[in-house]
């Protein structure tokens, strides 16, 4: 068992549903209520990672944050080494390629609030920063909180996107994904299947607690 | 506090309407669906902007397209009752109107949201959530939470459609109790000329996005070119009646200025002023004094004017005292009786072509003044 995977895992699913929670709940919003030129692209764009194969959103990844590129190259001249290759390169990866994610249910949460309940906020005076606080949020979480969970579970799961990124630096980008494959190369079939069944102990139960939690919701509104 | 609105588009619908409401002043904007009343209601609260537009409240301006003025819509203080209620449903039924009361301090807020609970009596209801409570019951709360905003404006977008009739009656009376305690304007917006008649001090019919009449609701309601648009079945006058005795036979007996009415139980005490809507095509004319007949209801009065129609009727206003009726017979008939302005008529209807809420009960903002 590879803890140090694990925790860097961990970690690193922390700080992408860090990063993605206000992507989430304010790109999300946006989506769902306005409509603007270039609305079908944008939505186009952030379902992209869904449908690419990991290795080819990977290998792009890693052109655009290496070295050469102006990412890279930005970088470099800010912390004195490259991105990729880093956990930091691995955070940045890890919230482009969960987007749809975190973005998805959020979207359709906020869709599903009737406009007329916008409407009564504001003409109930409330601005549109206190509508989305006491009104919107409260009803389109349960729809953030899945769009979290996803991302989590969706994190400690990828593999050829952190492989490409990443590569597997023991403490800096090997990930329990990374060390069940490097366990299997290494026929320690025993250390990958305690590995296997943690991952999805853990993906099991985020996932259940989110379905009783929003289940305990509906049930509170009454739908 | 005057709610002055003038407003011109060309699309989603094509508007092109001035009118103002005075303080406590009740106006019903009428019209078919599509013909832009609720666009309107929309522009007033903010959620709509028209091409040229300019909504003014008390000498201030809210939308000023000439001068580049949008107040948002949650700076404008105007209390919206929404057709679906849109309550928060995640909040119990005093959350709601807390909720509209961001400019009261908060320790006050408590007690004034109990006080508009109990003026649209809901009292003991405050702590259950919308989905607990029914359609009328909603539709309480809504109001409750527009008027939880103190606002300079009461817009109700078709408030009463989304309730079943008795509970819509019974509303309808509520709020024209409600009236004597509102000072600021409010604007109904109903495709029911009935409902509109009973509450309006002033009615504005609206047909494809122009004012095709207005004016005091009595008025109105006797105007030809509006009666086209507003449809024959739903011609009808305003009768002032006080109430004089409960019968034992389950009735009321009313006086009016043209003699005594009987009318369906009314819930009232002896002595209390109404207005009864009597529907035009429900009215029998008889020049000889009527006997014999099952109908109690006779008033006696003056033909005022005959208007013909296009079709086979034509419409007779008859003066009760200071009041007047509407007929609506055929042609044939009013030949035969030779009815002309000036000449005594008799008034027939029957006690149960007056339906329940077509009786409200009259206040002192209720009466409309030319």
């Amino acid at each position: 068992m590879d803890w140090q995977a694990l925790w860097l895992s961990l970690s690193l699913a922390a700080w992408t549903v860090a990063l993605l929670l206000p992507v989430s709940v304010f790109v999300g919003r946006a989506l769902a209520t306005r409509s603007f030129r270039g609305k079908g692209l944008v939505e186009g764009l952030v379902m992209l990672p869904l449908v690419l194969p990991p290795t080819v959103f990977g290998f792009y990844l890693l052109v655009a944050l290496g070295r050469n590129s102006p990412v890279g190259a930005f970088w470099q001249d800010l912390f004195g080494h490259q991105l990729v290759f880093t956990f930091e390169g691995l955070v940045v990866a890890s919230v482009i390629f969960n987007l749809p994610f975190a973005i998805q249910p959020a979207q359709r949460a906020f869709e599903a609030i009737p406009n007329s309940l916008r409407e009564a906020a504001a003409s109930s005076g409330l601005s549109p920063l206190r509508a989305l606080w006491k009104v919107e949020l409260p009803l389109a979480w349960p729809g953030v909180v899945t769009a979290m969970v996803l991302t989590f579970a969706h994190t400690l799961g990828e593999f050829g996107i952190v492989l490409m990124v990443g590569g597997s630096i023991p403490g800096e980008t090997r990930t329990i994904a990374i060390a069940i494959y490097d366990r299997v190369q290494a026929f320690d079939m025993e250390a990958a299947g305690t590995m296997s069944a943690v991952l999805v102990a853990i993906s099991l139960f985020t996932i259940a607690t989110t379905f009783a939690l929003s289940a305990r919701v509906g049930r509170r509104l009454g739908q | 506090m005057t709610l002055k609105v003038t407003l011109k588009a060309v699309a989603p619908i094509p508007l092109d309407l001035s009118f103002e409401v005075g303080k406590a002043e009740l106006i019903a904007l009428v019209g078919p669906s599509g013909s832009g009343k609720t666009t309107t209601l929309r522009t007033i609260a903010g959620f709509w902007q028209p091409d040229t537009a300019r909504v003014e409240i008390a000498g201030s301006a809210w939308l000023d397209t000439a001068r580049n003025i949008s107040v948002p819509p949650h700076r404008r203080r105007a209390g919206l009752v929404f057709q679906d209620f849109a309550l928060f449903p995640h909040m119990t039924a005093a959350g709601n109107v807390i909720a509209a009361m961001g400019d009261l301090p908060a320790r006050e807020r408590a007690a004034e949201a109990e006080r508009l609970l109990q003026l649209v009596h809901l009292g003991d209801l405050g702590h259950r959530r919308p989905a607990e409570l029914s359609g009328g019951q909603k539709q309480r709360v809504a109001l409750a939470r527009a008027l939880a905003r103190r606002p300079e404006v009461l817009l109700l977008d078709e408030p009463f459609s989304a309730v079943d009739r008795a509970t819509r009656e019974r509303l309808h009376e509520e709020l024209i109790g409600l009236r004597a305690q509102l000072s600021m304007p409010v604007v109904l917006v109903t495709h029911d000329i009935g409902e509109a008649q009973v509450l309006a001090d002033r009615m504005v019919v609206i047909e494809r996005g122009k004012i095709v009449a207005a004016g005091c609701t009595a008025a109105v309601m006797s105007d030809p070119v509006a009666l086209r648009q507003l449809g024959l079945r739903e011609i009808a006058a305003m009768l002032s009646a006080r109430v004089t005795a409960q019968e034992a036979d389950g009735t009321t007996r009313l006086e009016t200025a043209g003699g005594p009415i009987w009318l369906p139980r009314l819930d009232a005490a002896a002595g209390q002023r109404h207005r009864v809507r009597i529907l035009a095509h429900e009215v029998i004319l008889s020049r000889a004094q009527p006997e014999g007949l099952s109908a109690q209801n006779i008033l006696t009065g003056r033909v005022v004017t005959v208007t013909p129609g296009e079709g086979p009727g034509v419409l007779v206003r008859v003066a009760v005292g200071e009041d007047e009726i509407m007929a609506r017979i055929t042609r044939r008939a009013c030949e035969m009786l030779a009815l002309k302005p000036g000449e005594p008529v008799h008034a027939i209807l029957k006690t149960m072509s007056v339906a329940r809420g077509h009786v409200a009960q009259e206040t002192d903002t209720g009466i409309a003044s030319p």
